[in-house]
């Protein structure tokens, strides 16, 4: 028995499954409903956006497979000219509004998380910076947090879009739309990781371990990195998943506000923007369909964020 | 106490100068002025002219001294897109947000207030929960979704309410208002409600949560003992001590309901300033960025600086820390 291997691959990896689901956060989870459903939610709104290739019925993007004759169809009814019909009808142009819901969803998301990383590295580097280093530093930085934090995201967020469209060269507008949207909702977002990374780093830093670690020689880097950084982590999951809603929403504001996401690359901002004009036509649908997607989204989302905060903090347990 | 006034007034001035460098930046390196002014066809001679007007061809420091000495007497140049000064511009359409802003933080106040105190007497009644979970929806949607909504609602199906515009406007000197004509109040209720709610729930959640603190207070009880009405004691002993706290967020939220509208104006095609900033920024028109950029500085950095001081003035204790500090 005692060559047996203690640890086997598979197992270990149910029995983490297994504590996650036992713990504090484990069982306020179970005993939660509206995180079940919202988490149920994001995951399949999630998964239907990273497989939209594969659900979609349509290429809502390549033209060769779009006809004009399509436009306007009405949900589950059959086109006049061509006997097509479409779960959720179609828009001006012909293509299914599903597959935009789909296509749009990606990006949407893609731009949420992509955002919420960056503002993360970013927010994480500098507050453990400001922390951990101190003096002349810290001052500089969160200097420049209390005096962003005066602004808007939204508004910082604009800002630095409307700027970056400027520096581009119009050829080349479209095509880095979303990568500007994605470094200006970032950069907008850092302020809140910055702030609670230093606080939490300040309390860190004056442990034994940490000055364990420096006495052994530790480079400030190492120390920064790799002792701090993961005591300082639980917070931070709190402030992205709450972030993650706001970045979705912020996107999706921009993007119907006319300044993000191009309509070559649509997302749900965008797409509601595209529906807002057939709102008085009667064509309800390419309106109503992606709004409510991005109303589930950013509920679902929110939900789960305003869960996760209760559940990890441990004054209201 | 005047130490302090004078560091936080300083400090101020210091966030101006630095969202001026910014602005100045936008305006000066985002892409060639001259080439955003004259278009295609032009010679040597137009360019240098303008650049001479400008000023471009003096060095960056003096450059930036004539910016902010101009933004300091309002003059941003002129607009790429219009060709107008962009001061005259904004003058134009300020009344229309300030107008849309002070009626939606009037709804925020008074009905925030309102459902607060009503919640947070009826603590588990049905109608508080309904609200609540309601107040919840609201935060998590985005504003421009709730605009869409209610134009659907009350323009398209009902036909109440115009769903976009001022509606007539009436000309008093050189402020339009759209007080005076019925059209023009018709058409302020939808944006306000739309640019009000969130603010009005931010306030709601804040006197709820405010008047279950103080409602537990011995003073509360003893009020009761002392057989005053249910209703004196709510608003007259109660709700007075909620409302410090009240009062500073609401302050800080002014900057936000200008800031948010934008969005709102843009869903109503509301002729304000936000849907000049959002067509300036579709149109690359820095000027106007710049110009607005400063403007909402202006009144970030002044309410920010005003609810300081005021809260320093009403809250005895902050005084003394200051003092430790």
């Amino acid at each position: 028995m005692t060559d047996t291997p203690i640890t086997p691959e598979k197992p270990r990896a149910q029995s983490r499954l297994a504590i996650a689901w036992d713990s504090d956060v484990g069982y306020s989870f179970r005993h939660s409903p509206v995180a079940m459903v919202s988490l149920c939610l994001t995951l399949i709104l999630v998964l239907s956006a990273v497989f939209a290739p594969l659900i979609a019925p349509h290429d809502p993007f390549n033209p060769a497979t779009l006809n004009l004759l399509n436009g306007f169809t009405a949900p589950g009814e059959a086109n006049a000219f061509t006997g097509e019909s479409f779960l959720l009808g179609t828009d001006d142009q012909g293509r299914d509004v599903f597959s935009t819901i789909l296509y749009g969803l990606r990006i949407s998301l893609f731009v949420g998380f992509a955002a919420v990383a960056f503002a993360m590295v970013l927010g994480i580097s500098l507050g453990l910076l400001a922390g951990y280093v101190g003096g002349w530093t810290e001052t500089v930085i969160m200097r420049v947090a209390d005096v962003q934090l005066t602004f808007p995201a939204i508004l910082v967020a604009m800002l630095i879009f409307g700027v970056a469209k400027g520096i581009t060269p119009i050829e080349y507008r479209d095509q880095v739309a979303i990568w500007v949207l994605i470094i200006a909702i970032g950069l907008s977002d850092w302020v809140q990781f910055a702030r609670v990374v230093r606080g939490a780093t300040l309390v860190e830093k004056s442990k034994e371990y940490v000055q364990a670690a420096r006495l052994i020689g530790r480079s400030p880097f190492a120390i920064m990195a790799r002792h701090i950084l993961p005591n300082v982590l639980s917070p931070v999951l709190v402030i992205a998943t709450i972030s993650l809603a706001l970045a979705i929403i912020a996107e999706a504001t921009l993007s119907f506000l006319g300044v993000g996401a191009p309509p070559t690359q649509p997302s749900l901002g965008t797409l509601i923007r595209i529906g807002q004009g057939f709102l008085f036509s009667g064509e309800w649908w390419i309106l109503f369909f992606p709004a409510c997607t991005l109303l589930v989204l950013a509920l679902a989302v929110n939900l789960l964020g305003d869960w996760l905060r209760d559940a990890l903090n441990p004054r209201l347990r | 106490m005047l130490n302090y006034i004078i560091r936080r007034v300083l400090q101020s001035v210091l966030v101006l100068l630095v969202v001026g460098l910014v602005a100045f930046a936008m305006f000066r390196f985002v892409g060639d002025p001259i080439d955003n002014m004259l278009g295609q066809e032009r010679t040597m001679e137009d360019v240098e002219r303008l650049r001479a007007q400008l000023g471009l061809d003096q060095s960056v420091f003096v450059q930036y001294y004539r910016f902010l000495e101009g933004a300091v007497q309002g003059n941003f140049g002129i607009s790429y897109r219009q060709g107008r000064q962009v001061s005259e511009i904004i003058a134009e359409r300020i009344p229309a947000t300030l107008e849309l802003a002070a009626v939606s933080g009037l709804f925020a106040l008074v009905l925030g207030i309102g459902l607060g105190v009503f919640t947070a007497i009826r603590r588990d009644g049905f109608a508080s929960n309904a609200i609540m979970t309601l107040s919840l929806i609201g935060v998590s949607l985005p504003t421009f979704l709730i605009g869409i909504l209610l134009i659907y609602l009350f323009s398209v199906e009902l036909g109440w309410l115009p769903s976009f515009g001022r509606g007539e406007v009436v000309q008093l000197g050189s402020w339009s208002t759209g007080f005076l004509t019925q059209s023009g109040l018709l058409a302020l209720i939808l944006p306000s409600i739309t640019l009000g709610l969130y603010q009005m729930t931010l306030i709601m959640r804040l006197v709820r949560s405010e008047m279950l603190e103080v409602l537990r207070q011995d003073y509360i009880r003893f009020a009761r003992a002392r057989g005053l009405k249910q209703r004196a004691i709510n608003f007259r002993h109660a709700l007075k001590n909620t409302l410090v706290p009240v009062i500073t967020v609401t302050g800080l939220q002014l900057g936000s309901i200008i800031a948010f509208a934008i969005i709102t104006e843009t869903v109503f095609q509301w002729p304000g300033v936000g849907l000049l900033f959002i067509n300036a920024i579709q149109f690359v028109d820095i000027p106007v960025m710049a110009a607005y950029l400063m403007l909402i500085s202006v009144m970030f950095v002044g309410i920010n600086l005003a609810v300081d001081l005021l809260y320093v003035a009403i809250d005895p204790r902050l005084r003394t820390e200051g003092k430790s500090q």
